[in-house]
């Protein structure tokens, strides 16, 4: 049975630099297209830097390549991710009754993956 | 606006320096940024930050048509026609973003949902709107950055990351500035941040309280207690927010000792679970808070003008965000009028987008319903959402290309003063046209329908005559 986390989307300074210089460009593309990961965890699943690997959320699913977090930066068992179509991704529809879904702290299963899917 | 700065005659492009210059990426609104600007280009932008240089040295003229209806290239006279007649013929419009555009064409578009009965909501719901909720419920202990800059001698962020999403407020505002009653700058001010993770800003923080993740609530209570001198036990309360009693108690002692205690919360507390509920007791501990000392807490507003948003949809309806016109008279329920949910629930049949991403931050569900219906599009640059968009209008950027006025995240109105020209339209200037021509559908429907059962009630034409 795979692990659970904890996935927090936020923004960085990279993601607001590559809005500017747009959407479908290099730097907004490639920031918002990696998941952070804490060092313990890397260990844990024997992850190394750009391997992919394959998140689930209750709402959907992603591929996305990792690195490590900063040490210290994270905990082990929770994630980061820059906002972005991935992180949409997982999040559910449902604003119980605020206007506003469940962005961050969703639960997510995590297991490394050989490469992406056709 | 801004003096054109033409090569036709194919000599060099005039330079010129315009002092005083807005930002408007951020709620920060920098308004003493010094651009020098090269015929339609800004090359420098002194003083701004590192999503400031960003913002001005990427938003050149874009050389995409001014207008494309489905993909297609089209004038703009052609785009606003379909434009009125897609709001004119939907039975729930719905009408989205607003928050990166003037409080003047926020006004017009405000006046757009009216005539045709629209939901408008802006992107407040999905980033400081649970704390809208909390204001009205609770009440807001509030202050100027001003008076942050000249009093604040405690800081606390909490569930903010201003190092990355608003770089300048701490020196410009919160921590570095010499002020009146703290002359020594940030020698005379203590920073705590309060977080998950361990931020860039925590770097900058004299106390970091790294919480358990989805434990604000229970912290923030735990904080109330200990302000009202109930006595807790440490296990609980280490069981319940991964943080020893001991770090709470020596904060509230920090607190109460404070002369001028400013809490600035961002997304950390509105986006995790909880949502309104974390902001309203964070508002309610800083209103605790003042039985003992002066305490205040702001919100770190994200994009350019979303506090104008908030103010302009406030005094045209009553209501800041998440409002149903459909009726003839608005209405309020975050949940239900929420764009999100709309848009998820697939009851929205026509939407018109100003200045915002939906098809890039909303969940899936949401997107694929928007996707599935006609929607107006308006932006500087392709995104996602102009994409897939019926009519998608590339517009002058604000601040930059255009002037205005936007208002500062603690509601502080600043004027723009735009660097150069541009040859696509404001969307100021095409909101107006859409206005114009969905009035004159409407005053047509009226007068073609003899006996007219809607609900809304009689209404004064352009002319002075009343619609009935």
């Amino acid at each position: 049975m795979s692990k659970t986390y904890i996935l927090i989307p936020g923004r960085t300074s990279q993601q607001g630099v590559g809005i500017n210089e747009g959407k479908f460009e290099a730097t907004y593309q490639s920031e918002i297209s990696v998941l952070q990961v804490a060092l313990d965890d890397m260990e844990d699943l024997g992850l190394e830097a750009d391997d992919f690997v394959r998140v689930t959320s209750e709402h959907g699913e992603i591929e996305i390549k990792v690195k490590s977090a900063k040490k210290g930066e994270l905990p082990a068992g929770l994630l980061f991710i820059a906002y972005g179509d991935y992180s949409s991704r997982l999040m559910g529809a449902d604003t119980h009754g605020s206007g506003m879904p469940t962005s961050k702290g969703i639960d997510v299963t995590m297991e490394k993956i050989a490469a992406l899917s056709e | 606006m801004a003096t054109v700065t033409t090569d036709a005659s194919q000599q060099e492009p005039e330079l010129k320096i315009v002092e005083d210059a807005t930002c408007t990426f951020c709620g920060c609104v920098c308004d003493d940024i010094e651009l020098t600007v090269k015929g339609h280009e800004i090359t420098q932008a002194k003083r701004a930050c590192v999503l400031g240089k960003a913002w001005f040295l990427n938003h050149s003229v874009d050389d995409r048509p001014s207008c494309l209806i489905k993909g297609q290239p089209a004038s703009v006279e052609e785009g606003i026609e379909r434009a009125a007649q897609i709001l004119t013929q939907s039975r729930y419009p719905l009408m989205y973003g607003l928050s990166d555009t003037t409080t003047e064409s926020q006004r017009v578009a405000v006046s757009i949902a009216d005539w045709v009965g629209a939901n408008v909501d802006t992107t407040t719901s999905v980033c400081h709107g649970p704390s809208g909720m909390a204001f009205q419920g609770v009440g807001e202990v509030t202050c100027s950055l001003g008076e942050v800059r000249n009093r604040g001698d405690l800081i606390i962020f909490w569930g903010a990351n201003p190092a990355e999403s608003h770089p300048r407020h701490f020196t410009r505002y919160s921590l570095m500035p010499k002020g009146m009653f703290v002359p020594n700058g940030r020698k005379d001010r203590t920073c705590v941040v309060i977080d998950v993770r361990k931020t860039k800003s925590a770097n900058t923080a004299d106390i970091f309280i790294q919480l358990k993740p989805r434990s604000d609530f229970e912290a923030l209570w735990t904080l109330r207690a200990l302000c009202a001198g109930v006595e807790l036990e440490a296990e609980q309360v280490l069981a319940d927010t991964g943080v020893e009693l001991a770090v709470w108690q020596d904060l509230m002692d920090r607190m109460k000792g404070s002369r001028f205690g400013v809490f600035f919360f961002g997304m950390g507390l509105t986006m995790t679970r909880g949502k309104h509920t974390n902001t309203e007791a964070l508002l309610a501990l800083t209103r605790d808070m003042n039985q003992h000392t002066r305490f205040v807490c702001k919100p770190n507003r994200g994009h350019g003008n979303v506090t104008g948003a908030d103010n302009v949809v406030a005094w045209r309806t009553g209501y800041p965000f998440g409002v149903n016109l459909t009726r003839g008279y608005p209405r309020f329920n975050p949940g239900e009028y929420t764009a999100s949910d709309v848009l998820a629930r697939g009851e929205a049949d026509a939407a018109i987008i100003i200045a915002s991403d939906p098809m890039a931050n909303f969940s899936e569900r949401a997107r694929e319903h928007l996707k599935s219906i006609p929607y107006i599009a308006f932006d500087p640059k392709e995104t996602p959402t102009t994409r897939n968009a019926e009519v998608a209008f590339t517009v002058a950027t604000y601040g930059i290309n255009v002037p205005g006025t936007v208002y500062r995240m603690d509601d502080i109105p600043i004027p723009l003063r735009p660097a150069f020209d541009c040859h696509h339209p404001s969307d100021l200037e095409i909101l107006q046209a859409i206005e114009a021509r969905v009035q004159e559908i409407r005053v047509q429907g009226f007068q073609s329908t003899e006996e007219n059962t809607s609900l809304r009630p009689a209404r004064e034409l352009p002319d002075g005559s009343i619609a009935e």
